[in-house]
């Protein structure tokens, strides 16, 4: 099938539109059909996808405005494959668990346009069409966190669109400032990103557009002086929103900076590891910090959230394979790992409507297999060996290594202050006596909740034990990306620091 | 004793005037239908109108480009042609929304249309020409049927805005006078290309006396494209005019005003010997920002279009200043696009017009109105949220593809800070867009009765509404076709 790409992009949406005729009785059934669809053409194209070829795939270009280079460009690598897999898989598992009564026509509908656009993001390989789908993914998760939050979820949704709104405009202005340049240097227009890639730019010329390309993304990622957005929008935000905001909306960011910045301006990026790697720093240990001096459950999680993306971003930055291989991978487990906190969290709050610590406390004692889910994916965020986390969190720390010692062993800390936050959470609310007396006749996981949970513990545990099938693409992908960009450097420490090579990882 | 002057008909060039002389006819014969025959329908003079435009719409695509007639008066080049298209284009999607299912009185009265058809001539006259006194006639015969069609809404506010927008335009004509009597003083010619010519060959001498008489023309413009700080009218005439009238002086008028201003100071800035560039920059940067930032503070959703629409064509003054070819073509993508979605927004607020203030005491169309929306229309706020999020430039709506094109315009001419400001720009202006959103989508309604919503509806209303929600959301495949197209006319001009 040539048009998987575009099929994958447009069947949710028109899903979505097909679903304002579904009957509001069906429309839970309608949803969670669409959804498995998604997920198994998503798994179709993992099967058909080849491993060993480390450029893009399944392309498909189609002009829009030719006279104005820009293109229906859509293909998909190692590096964005899994990202779209997991896009679907956490739709549909989000589905499964989805626990909302009022307007949930409204709420399928619109999950499943913003399944159209996170899909969209990972596979566009047009400037414009990315940015396409990225403002739009802005719309439906506004109205989902404006509609189904909480008491201040009109707050929490402006802010959100309007900090990632305006973070990507002055993406946009560095994406025209690149379409001009490319302009000058061929005498053609053109926003393709492939293309954008050849070009090899002066170093001042470099950092410029890098720093606007960041501020787009690292608004989303969030890193540091601007993540102020997210812990409000988790707060706020319903089950499903935090959950699919913390799974894929963030990943748009850490994807874009492997995607955009890195191959375009190879120098900057060099130029720009220590400010990046000392934000990265800040994120993960201040933010691992707040983390623990909160009391609400879901806060918690949401800053531990950052704390980890602060990890992924550290990866990325190492400029060598194991890093880069290893943050994408760390990109999945976060995605799998929180969302499944996320969800727990979920379905503690729809019993009690708390997500206080202090109002819970031996919940282990009344719900046993709630207790070991829980149990299971705090060991996983903490990066517990034989998890997903401890494969993304270690390749990344592991590449970052090679670029400054001191500064990996302060990221480590965020295993210890992880550990710390994490269990603590846990000790609060699940050891212990019960000590409420509301807490005594709770309800454990029912069908749909347990179904939908414990898929991600497996693939958090099967991903953890045998990663190669995941990272073997993706390691493809990662190297010939390396090897580009160190092709493609211009000034002698870029040079040195992108290193290509590949240390042996297992005696074959 | 005087010459006998003897002209032939050739020389005229008639043809040059054909379509306004189409306008004007079918203006005058709509007021002879009246005199024959009383108390016809609206229906019937909505539809005639059409028919005049559309004929008219014909003579100019006869006209051809390069033609001067007329005494010479009359220039019809490539952009002459295309804001003329853009100017029918827009009055015929507008005069139908006078169809309304409510009886508003002044679509009764067949001058209303006569007035219509007068006022599209008097824009058409000023775009076709670059003459400094014809385009003074155009802007004249537009501005004084414009005032009337306001005042007609026969509602206190209406008298209000129809007086306050003549006190401000006859002040903006008095500006537009003496720079032209400035001009005149320096060349001694009233013809654009005449006075380009002769500021040329005297490199520019006389600077100061020059600058006066741009002042001046800028402030005439400023007021007809209600640029900061003369924009003080806007929000209350636009608030007192019904909003088919509010809309329509959103688009076109100000179609008008950019061509002119593009004639008239397209010279200067490219001599770069003048500092009519940074004056435009100024202007331009505080035009934008000012009008958002009073957005901001709006309770009533058409008085926060009326500054969001100062606010683009600040955005699109820009395109001006920038004056390459690129920017011009941008410009006219710009306003095409938000033609039409500007069209649907004005329309679902009159379609939602009530005749009482049951909201507000002060406000015909509150923010607290379209409270709940989504919950008892669905399809008019989904609809709603569309233009709205077009207006605030969210991909992959039309407005953002002028916007996108205006800030390559710009980038592409070093002026790199200016695209960010308009990126700020776009970011501020969200927030008020989508405040209208998050009362629509995001609040509980204060009613139930689905059918405030659609007071005025008809089916003549609903097409429209539902051809620009259409034309807003797929304006993708629109825009290359129409990018070629303007830029062909464009290019044609020189510009």
């Amino acid at each position: 099938m040539d048009h998987i790409l575009s099929v994958l992009v447009f069947f949710p949406a028109i899903a979505g539109l097909l679903g304002f005729v579904v009957s509001k009785e069906s429309i839970r059934a309608y949803g969670l059909s669409v959804a498995a669809i998604e997920f198994l053409l998503s798994l179709w194209l993992w099967l058909s996808f080849d491993g060993s070829y480390p450029g893009f795939q399944f392309v498909e270009v189609l002009p829009l405005i030719p006279s104005f280079g820009i293109n229906y460009y859509l293909g998909v690598d190692g590096i964005s494959l899994f990202i779209v897999v997991l896009s679907t898989f956490i739709t549909l598992i989000g589905l499964i668990a989805l626990n909302v009564e009022k307007d949930l026509k409204n709420m399928i509908i619109s999950l499943l346009f913003l399944e159209m656009t996170m899909v969209g993001v990972f596979v566009a390989l047009d400037a414009i069409v990315f940015y396409v789908f990225w403002e739009l993914s802005l719309v439906p998760m506004l109205y989902i966190i404006g509609a189904w939050g909480g008491n201040l979820r009109i707050y929490a949704a402006i802010k959100f669109f309007l900090y990632t709104f305006a973070g990507s405009l002055i993406m946009l202005v560095g994406m025209l400032v690149m379409a001009y340049l490319y302009y000058q240097a061929t005498g053609v227009w053109s926003f393709s990103i492939t293309e954008w890639h050849r070009l090899i730019l002066p170093e001042n010329y470099q950092i410029w557009l890098f720093v606007a390309f960041f501020i787009g993304l690292a608004i989303k990622v969030p890193m540091f002086p601007f993540h102020t957005w997210l812990p409000y929008a988790h707060g706020q935000a319903p089950t499903i929103g935090s959950v699919i905001l913390a799974a894929v909306l963030l990943k748009m960011g850490t994807y874009g900076l492997v995607r955009l910045p890195l191959p375009m301006f190879p120098d900057a990026s060099v130029y720009m590891i220590y400010p990046v790697a000392i934000l990265s720093l800040i994120m993960i240990i201040y933010t691992a910090m707040v983390a623990y001096a909160q009391e609400d459950m879901k806060q918690v999680i949401a800053y531990s959230s950052i704390s980890h993306m602060g990890v992924i971003v550290l990866g990325t930055f190492a400029m060598n394979p194991e890093g880069i291989a290893g943050s994408v991978f760390f990109m999945l487990s976060h995605g799998i790992v929180s969302g499944a906190l996320f969800m727990l969290v979920g379905v503690i709050y729809d019993r009690r409507h708390t997500k206080l610590m202090s109002e819970f406390g031996g919940l282990a004692h009344v719900m046993p297999r709630y207790g070991t889910i829980m149990g299971i994916m705090v060991m996983a965020s903490v990066g517990l060996p034989l998890t997903m986390s401890f494969v993304g969190e270690f390749l990344s720390l592991a590449g970052f290594y090679q670029v400054s010692h001191t500064m990996t062993i302060l990221a480590g800390t965020s295993i210890i202050l992880g550990a710390v936050y994490m269990l603590s959470l846990y000790k609060k609310s699940f050891f212990g006596e019960v000590t409420k007396e509301e807490n005594k006749n709770l309800k454990d996981l029912n069908g749909k909740e347990s179904m939908a949970l414990w898929t991600l513990v497996l693939v958090t545990v099967w991903l953890g034990v045998y990663p190669k099938p995941v990272l073997e693409p993706i390691n493809t992908s990662v190297e010939s990306l390396v090897s580009f960009m160190h092709k493609k450097a211009i000034t002698k420490e870029a040079k040195e620091v992108i290193k290509p090579k590949v240390i042996e990882r297992e005696a074959e | 004793m005087l010459e006998p002057i003897s002209v032939s008909m050739e020389s005229l060039n008639l043809g040059t005037l054909a379509p306004m002389l189409v306008a004007i006819a079918g203006g005058l014969g709509i007021l002879i239908i009246d005199l024959i025959k009383k108390d016809l329908d609206k229906t019937l003079y909505v539809m005639l109108s059409i028919l005049i435009l559309v004929v008219d719409l014909g003579a100019v695509f006869g006209q051809r480009i390069g033609d001067r007639g007329f005494f010479d008066v009359m220039l019809i080049d490539g952009i002459a042609v295309l804001s003329q298209i853009v100017i029918l284009a827009a009055s015929m999607l507008f005069i139908p929304l006078a169809l309304t299912s409510r009886r508003f009185h002044e679509f009764s009265y067949p001058e209303f249309f006569a007035l219509f058809l007068f006022m599209v001539a008097g824009f058409q006259f000023m775009v076709a020409s670059d003459n400094l006194i014809l385009i003074f006639v155009g802007l004249e015969t537009a501005s004084l049927a414009l005032y009337t069609l306001i005042a007609l809404h026969n509602r206190e506010r209406s008298f209000e805005a129809a007086i306050k927008y003549f006190v401000m335009g006859a002040l903006a004509a008095g500006f537009y006078v003496m720079g032209a009597m400035i001009f005149y003083a320096l060349t001694g010619s009233v013809e654009l290309y005449k006075i380009a010519e002769v500021l040329e060959a005297g490199e520019f001498a006389n600077m100061t006396i020059l600058l006066v008489g741009v002042s001046f023309m800028i402030a005439a413009l400023g007021f007809k494209l209600s640029m900061v700080p003369f924009h003080t009218w806007t929000p209350d005439v636009y608030e007192g005019a019904s909003a088919t009238l509010a809309g329509y002086m959103s688009v076109v008028p100000k179609i008008a005003g950019f061509v002119v201003a593009m004639r008239i100071f397209g010279f200067l800035i490219q001599s770069d010997v003048v500092w009519v560039r940074d004056i435009l920059y100024a202007a331009v940067v505080i035009t934008m920002t000012l009008a958002n930032i009073m957005a901001l503070v709006q309770h009533d959703v058409k008085r926060m279009l009326a500054f969001s629409s100062i606010s683009h064509a600040g955005f699109v003054m820009a395109a001006i200043m920038i004056g390459t070819t690129q920017a011009n073509s941008a410009l006219f993508l710009y306003w095409i696009m938000f033609l039409f979605t500007n069209l649907g927004a004005f329309a679902m607020l009159w379609v939602s017009r009530h005749k009482d203030k049951i909201w507000h005491d002060r406000f015909d169309h509150p923010y607290e109105k379209f409270s709940g929306m989504i919950q008892i229309k669905p399809v008019g706020a989904v609809i709603m949220a569309l233009f709205m999020l077009s207006l605030a430039g969210v991909p992959p709506f039309s407005l953002f593809w002028g916007k996108l094109y205006v800030m390559s315009a710009a980038v592409n001419s070093d002026y790199i800070v200016l695209a960010l400001i308009m990126a700020i720009n776009s970011a501020i202006s969200v927030y008020y867009y989508l405040k209208l959103i998050v009362y629509m989508f995001l609040k509980d309604p204060t009613q139930n009765e689905g059918t405030i919503y659609a007071q005025n509806t008809s089916k003549p209303l609903q097409t429209i509404i539902g051809f620009s929600a259409f034309l807003t959301v797929f304006a993708i495949v629109a825009v290359d076709p129409i990018l070629e197209i303007i830029t062909t006319y464009v290019q044609a001009s020189g510009f």
